[in-house]
């Protein structure tokens, strides 16, 4: 099924890494924009969340298929 | 075959050379023309702003003719692109020439915008340009202690700079005699140190034996200049004395009025380095939107490969290579010492523990940069 929102490809991110590479573009999303992270890096799907909740934003779910997790969050703020 | 290149930093000027020792005999023969157009007639060694803020080179170090840099087969203009006309395979430029092409390599780099920021611009000493890190080589000379802050916006290029800076300007302070006066905070937009692991987990250590601390999950929401303090958009507020910044960093203008890409980065293919939807236009180092580190040396490898696939069609052979994701980074540790990161999209950097033998090695590397612009080793 194809991701809901726009998509952060940040597949064989180590550096700046997922997170980063969200950031970037979440401070120009509008409010109730959805954004999906792609991620191959296990530690981004912890990390992100983590994030979102520091700064009130709304993860919606996070999910993994063959070593790529995916990580929906919406801008609510 | 007219091959196009805009922009005239790294990626533009190897690649431009490579192609010129790789298409030699096409160019003389005139069955290929290879043009660099720029918005200056000077290339800058960009790495070499940093030691500039910390008055360790003076600016004239780090500037040569890019004239001289170019192959003699290279045609170079001094005329900004000023729009991109893709459909009809054109730019058009400052002058008011027009420029047709038939493969065409986008290579403007970024830029810093501390205006992203609210209050960041004028309160925050930076070194991305000559003037700034000359700004804030005077503010760090006359600075005699107090708070030190280190904050950062996303994203920005060289990602090995703030630590970097960090080190070396608390040696700066070590070696005035004033560093028990000074309060050093770093402050990073994720949660650690540095976003790769590994090296994070080493940076954790070093701050802890200089003293300097550090706050994590720290995003620039604004900075305050008259109360002296900086806001996060994670909620934190902290007080400096001096500020010092990366600041944000977006592509080059021209690219967003164009409306090639959001901010200046344009969507590339992650192996064969096209614009997508445009199998004629290829983009390198700074202005592609992959999710790698802003350097030199990415550009550098992309170079290689463009070299490589853009030689193979003009012979009109299907063979290109695939870009890997390749990027090397030096990481100055102060103390003389430094370490690196190699790493790629499949393989994570680990980086070496600092030696002095890898410090000569990246000095070395000042000296070598006008040569491995000519596409030698």
């Amino acid at each position: 099924m194809a991701p809901d929102g726009t998509v952060i490809d940040a597949r064989g991110s180590f550096c700046p890494g997922p997170l980063m590479e969200l950031i970037a573009v979440l401070k120009y999303a509008r409010v109730g924009d959805a954004l999906v992270v792609l991620s191959t890096d296990a530690g981004s799907a912890r990390e992100i969340p983590e994030w979102l909740r520091k700064v009130g934003q709304q993860h919606v779910r996070t999910s993994e298929h063959d070593g790529v997790w995916c990580i929906a969050l919406r801008k609510v703020k | 075959m007219r091959i196009l290149i805009v922009g005239a930093g790294i990626g533009g000027t190897i690649l431009a050379n490579l192609l010129a020792r790789r298409l030699r005999e096409d160019l003389r023969r005139g069955g290929v023309t290879l043009t660099v157009l720029s918005a200056s007639p000077s290339h800058l060694y960009q790495p070499g702003l940093l030691y500039v803020a910390l008055g360790e080179m003076s600016p004239a170090e780090l500037y040569r003719d890019e004239r001289e840099l170019l192959d003699p087969l290279v045609r170079f203009e001094v005329d900004p692109v000023t729009d991109f006309m893709l459909d009809a395979k054109k730019v058009a430029t400052r002058s008011g020439a027009v420029h047709d092409y038939d493969l065409l390599v986008i290579a403007t780099g970024s830029r810093t915008v501390p205006e992203e920021v609210p209050g960041l611009a004028g309160n925050a000493h930076s070194f991305y340009t000559e003037d700034a890190a000359l700004r804030m080589c005077r503010a760090v000379q006359a600075f005699d202690g107090g708070k030190v802050v280190i904050v950062m916006g996303v994203p920005h290029k060289c990602p090995m700079a703030p630590l970097e800076m960090t080190f070396l300007l608390h040696e700066q302070f070590v070696r005035r005699g004033i560093e028990r006066r000074v309060d050093m905070l770093y402050t990073y937009p994720v949660g650690r140190l540095h976003s790769i692991e590994n090296v994070a987990r080493w940076a954790a250590v070093e701050f802890d034996r200089r003293g300097i601390r550090s706050e994590t999950f720290f995003n620039l929401a604004e900075v305050d200049g008259a109360n002296r303090l900086v806001r996060s958009e994670e909620g934190s507020v902290v007080e400096y004395d001096l500020l010092i910044a990366i600041p944000p960093h977006h592509g080059a203008p021209e690219i967003e009025r164009a409306g090639l890409g959001a901010r200046g980065w344009i969507p590339t293919h992650r192996r064969h380095l096209t614009m997508q939807g445009q199998d004629d236009v290829y983009v390198i180092g700074d202005t592609t939107n992959l999710p790698i580190s802003k350097a030199g040396s990415t550009a550098r490898f992309q170079a290689e490969l463009l070299c490589h696939n853009i030689a193979a069609r003009v012979r009109g052979c299907s063979m290109t290579r695939s870009y890997d994701g390749k990027v090397f980074c030096f990481i100055e540790t102060g103390r003389g010492r430094a370490s690196y990161a190699s790493f790629n999209y499949d393989e994570p950097p680990e980086p070496p523990s600092p030696s002095r033998s890898i410090q000569m090695l990246k000095t070395l590397y000042h000296r070598m940069y006008w040569a491995s612009l000519k596409g030698l080793p």
